[in-house]
């Protein structure tokens, strides 16, 4: 699977809720690391990046998120990973990411 | 694509497999299968064909007979470019570790990234951290092979075979030469990598306190043949069980409990050496 990783883009206020879609691996992640980046230059105060539909993510995508991680505490941006799947979880905590990132499975609590 | 969605498909499957040294048979006629997540440890005493077995699997020998397939395509009738593709989707942990020395320890685990992906420089930097991390060794990415100690190489060539996040693990001897808490640290991380993310492990080793942490089933090789494969519960009957009068049974309880008595060596005392020592008595 080779098509965009980014199902959605919506704001609420400068809070941008990205839906990523599908496995994010070798082949994908440059392209989602491109999306993501990219909407930095939205000014967001928050980005919520909602992971609920990516059935796998591999180190390339744990890698290019440390990679929006180090620029958004750059520009004072907020981040928060929305709902994980157990699988994708494992790969946080197997590369010891899981405290590095904010991780929730609330909607509420990942835009307040 | 590196999602093993099937945990029913077994990854490798091998059927019938012979191998012969000038006309010897290594291995003869071997079966087995592995399946995504599940970790299988071959084990067997000293030219029992473990290693033999593990080439043929990895697709550094070709045998005689028999069939391998990995993820369902047969390895034998693949050529070169075909096999490369195949071998991306795998990682090997060699018993040294075979790091190149003239690179540090950070530019080893870099390197199937930079040769198989079209990652940026910052991002493999990023995923060299990530991989060392997760074997200890973060603090040594900038030092060379020889300024690190064999369980550090070890780890190294861990982080290193699991740099392109491969859906299958060939590990040769991982507790070969390693301190007893090193030894657990990797059975541990090697038991994440398995259960946590489903990458199947093919383990050979004649450590038993790893194979009983580690393994789900065994395979226990000799001569060539298999001579039991089961669940490692059916194994750790055998262990802790009492002789049975079974030669088979008492031959594989002996190896698992590293007894000096028994069909084992038994087999090795009636090795011919009477005759052997007589014949070359009467040859002069």
């Amino acid at each position: 699977m080779t098509d965009s990783p980014i199902q959605t883009v919506t704001w609420e206020d400068k809070v941008a809720v990205v839906k990523v879609a599908g496995d994010i691996d070798l082949h994908r992640s440059a392209s989602l690391q491109h999306a993501l980046l990219g909407l930095l230059d939205e000014q967001p105060s928050k980005v919520v990046v909602d992971l609920s539909g990516v059935p796998y993510m591999d180190s390339s995508g744990v890698a290019s998120l440390v990679k929006l991680l180090s620029r958004t505490r750059k520009l004072g941006v907020s981040l928060v990973l929305l709902s994980p799947s157990q699988k994708v979880k494992s790969i946080f905590e197997i590369t010891r990411l899981n405290s590095v990132f904010t991780i929730t499975d609330s909607k509420e609590e990942a835009m307040a | 694509m590196a999602n093993v969605k099937d945990n029913s498909t077994p990854v490798i499957q091998v059927r019938d497999l012979v191998k012969r040294f000038d006309g010897r048979a290594v291995l003869d006629g071997v079966n087995l299968e592995v399946f995504p997540g599940e970790m299988l440890v071959i084990m067997g005493g000293s030219g029992c064909g473990k290693s033999t077995l593990l080439r043929n699997l990895i697709g550094s020998m070709v045998p005689e007979e028999g069939v391998v397939e990995i993820f369902g395509q047969n390895t034998l009738v693949m050529d070169e470019p075909e096999l490369d593709e195949i071998r991306k989707r795998f990682g090997i942990l060699f018993q040294s570790g075979a790091l190149f020395n003239s690179m540090t320890v950070g530019e080893n685990v870099a390197l199937p990234l930079k040769e198989h992906t079209d990652l940026d420089d910052e991002t493999i930097d990023i995923m060299v951290k990530i991989k060392l991390e997760q074997v200890g060794l973060r603090q040594a990415e900038d030092l060379m092979p020889s300024e690190i100690s064999g369980g550090m190489k070890k780890r190294a060539g861990l982080a290193r075979a699991v740099a392109l996040d491969p859906e299958i693990l060939f590990y040769d001897e991982p507790s070969a030469g390693l301190d007893p808490v090193t030894s657990a640290e990797i059975d541990y991380l090697m038991m994440d990598l398995a259960k946590k993310l489903g990458v199947a492990s093919v383990v050979v080793t004649h450590e038993m306190d790893s194979a009983f942490r580690i393994a789900d089933r065994m395979i226990m090789l000799d001569k060539g043949k298999v001579l039991m494969a089961a669940k490692r519960e059916e194994f750790e009957t055998i262990r802790d069980g009492k002789p049975t009068g079974d030669d088979t049974k008492d031959l594989i309880r002996q190896f698992l409990r590293g007894d000096s008595e028994g069909p084992i060596t038994r087999r090795r005392q009636a090795g011919g050496y009477e005759e052997d020592i007589l014949h070359a008595a009467g040859a002069r």
